[in-house]
């Protein structure tokens, strides 16, 4: 069975990004460029399947500009057999990434597509669920298992209340939530070899897609900052002040 | 024309997130109908039916929207969108499982987690977990949109009238069952609309810690949250998680324990109107959001607290 997984070009975890003193966009000049943590789980998740002799290809797919290839690269160190890149310049909306998506699985045909349940720069949660309905197949949204078994896979998901458990037809969607696996670390041999596996590049007209912008980004502004409070010197202070002063309790 | 939003609910009553939900709705300005597609949910429908300022409340009762699967229950919303400019979910869990399915239906791109309506065009959210603050604007003629329930006060549940009509769509997509869940039973007040939450850290040192929060939410009718380091370590279920990656919430008073304050754990407290901070590293980020910030060993300060409420 054939896995594609995507993945995302981000800031890093670690950055503090920063509203532009104009307010037209964030800063990213000269910040460090990752994979998307919840990608780079999706990457684990399609490696453990191959591991385990349920897949029998894995394939990295991104999208955005050159710089995106070193995503797929780092995909492909980490076990997946060859890469794609689907060549977009600027931001893309999620509606847009999903519709180019689709047209890769069209010409892949996977059985299980699995994307990161979210990106940390635009926190919108929407590609995977989006591409599920282009596509008519189902979903497994916030995934913290998966078993393939047979013609279907089983997703056991993270849900406000606890967890839900939903079977599904293949072809299907995964996205994955934090504790689905604990992603692995790139060998300098396999970082190497990685180098060397095939990587495609479609443009966006090859796959049939307009990119389209439905979306303006009027301005961009650091959060309503809080002050910080005083410091109490003992539980006393700390229940009289919450019942005096605050009158929270 | 006008505004649809979606409940959520457990088929009997109204998961609170709706009023918010309802809320939101209201500040986009047209006549609001809410939906509630479910399996047995009469009385969900009922109590949709009683929320002021909802115009009618549309039922769908059939056993395909049981447990609403998104492949089916986005079929039955986009058919439905046709006739209403916006629809609008609370953004949780289930509200961020369906609605982008919706919004690629009907091709338009999908506004998330609003936090105020600055248009009925122009949105506010937050990006880059909590760090920057985007105000969007959509071409879209139909806007799909998911809200922060944390974002809007709730409307009243009670003193409406609205009109309840039978849609007798059903959609099967046939792609996807439900096999079951494990809810996290606790008498404690849900986590999102508690008045009062008290979370754990890595400061904590283990799951058995958490204990010592049990007697102090029982005193302040809190529910019991944790740090996402806390979770990765093992010491508690994921869905006590706070912060961008887990859950937001804005109660009254949130008290961090052993918590050092990432970014990530504040994105998902920082609204909260009283913060209290209890941590033994005086420097710990945490202290900079704090109101009130009390420096000690969580393992001393902790037994104090609860014998003196």
């Amino acid at each position: 069975m054939k896995v594609l997984v995507a993945v995302k070009r981000v800031v890093d975890y670690n950055v503090k990004v920063r509203a532009k003193a104009d307010g037209s966009d964030v800063d990213l000049n000269n910040v460090k460029m990752s994979i998307n943590p919840f990608c780079e789980i999706a990457v684990e998740e399609a490696v453990r399947l191959k591991e385990a002799g349920v897949a029998t290809e894995v394939i990295a797919v991104s999208i955005g500009d050159k710089a995106c290839q070193e995503q797929i690269r780092t995909a492909l160190a980490l076990g997946a057999d060859r890469g794609i890149q689907v060549e977009t310049e600027g931001a893309v909306e999620p509606l847009v990434v999903a519709k180019l998506l689709k047209g890769v699985v069209e010409k892949e045909e996977p059985q299980l597509v699995i994307l990161g349940k979210q990106s940390i720069d635009g926190d919108n949660n929407q590609t995977g669920q989006m591409l599920g309905a282009l596509a008519g197949m189902p979903q497994g949204t916030f995934a913290s298992v998966v078993k393939v078994d047979g013609d279907r896979v089983q997703v056991t998901r993270e849900v406000d209340g606890g967890l839900q458990t939903v079977s599904l037809t293949l072809p299907a969607i995964v996205t994955t939530d934090l504790r689905l696996n604990e992603p692995r670390y790139a060998s300098l041999p396999n970082i190497m070899k990685a180098k060397k596996k095939q990587l495609d590049v479609y443009t966006p007209a090859d796959l049939g897609v307009e990119v389209t912008k439905h979306l303006t980004l009027v301005k961009v502004e650091p959060p309503a900052e809080r002050q910080a409070g005083i410091k109490v010197e003992s539980v006393d202070e700390l229940v009289d002040k919450l019942k005096n002063e605050a009158k929270v309790i | 024309m006008g505004t649809l939003v979606v409940a959520e609910h457990d088929n009997a009553t109204l998961n609170p997130a709706t009023l918010n939900a309802v809320a939101a709705a209201q500040a986009l300005g047209a006549d609001i109908d809410v939906l509630v597609a479910g399996n047995g949910c009469g009385a969900a429908g009922e109590a949709a039916a009683k929320v002021p300022g909802v115009g009618k409340v549309l039922v769908a009762d059939n056993a395909v929207y049981e447990h609403a699967l998104a492949e089916n229950t986005s079929l039955l919303i986009a058919e439905l969108a046709a006739g209403y400019d916006n629809v609008v979910a609370a953004a949780t869990t289930s509200g961020k499982n369906i609605m982008p399915r919706v919004a690629a239906l009907l091709d338009v791109a999908q506004i998330s987690d609003v936090i105020a309506v600055e248009a009925a065009d122009t949105f506010k959210r937050p990006i880059y977990a909590g760090n920057v603050i985007a105000t969007v604007q959509t071409a879209d003629a139909k806007k799909v949109i998911t809200v922060r329930a944390t974002a809007f006060d709730p409307v009243a549940a009670e003193g409406g009238s609205a009109a309840i009509e039978v849609v007798d769509a059903v959609h099967d997509a046939g792609l996807s069952s439900f096999v079951g869940e494990e809810l996290a039973q606790s008498d404690r007040p849900e986590l999102t609309a508690a008045p009062v939450v008290i979370s754990g850290g890595r400061g904590m040192q283990n799951g058995d810690n958490f204990k010592l929060l049990d007697g102090i939410a029982d005193k302040l009718g809190a529910a019991i949250g944790a740090s996402r380091a806390a979770v990765d370590a093992g010491f508690v279920p994921n869905d006590m998680q706070v912060g961008q990656t887990g859950k937001i919430v804005a109660p009254d008073l949130y008290v961090a324990v052993g918590i050092s304050g990432a970014i990530q754990h504040l994105a998902g407290m920082k609204d909260s109107k009283v913060i209290v901070a209890i941590n033994k590293d005086e420097d710990a980020p945490i202290f900079q959001v704090a109101d009130y910030g009390l420096v000690a060993d969580l393992f001393e300060a902790l037994p104090e607290l609860e014998g003196k409420l």
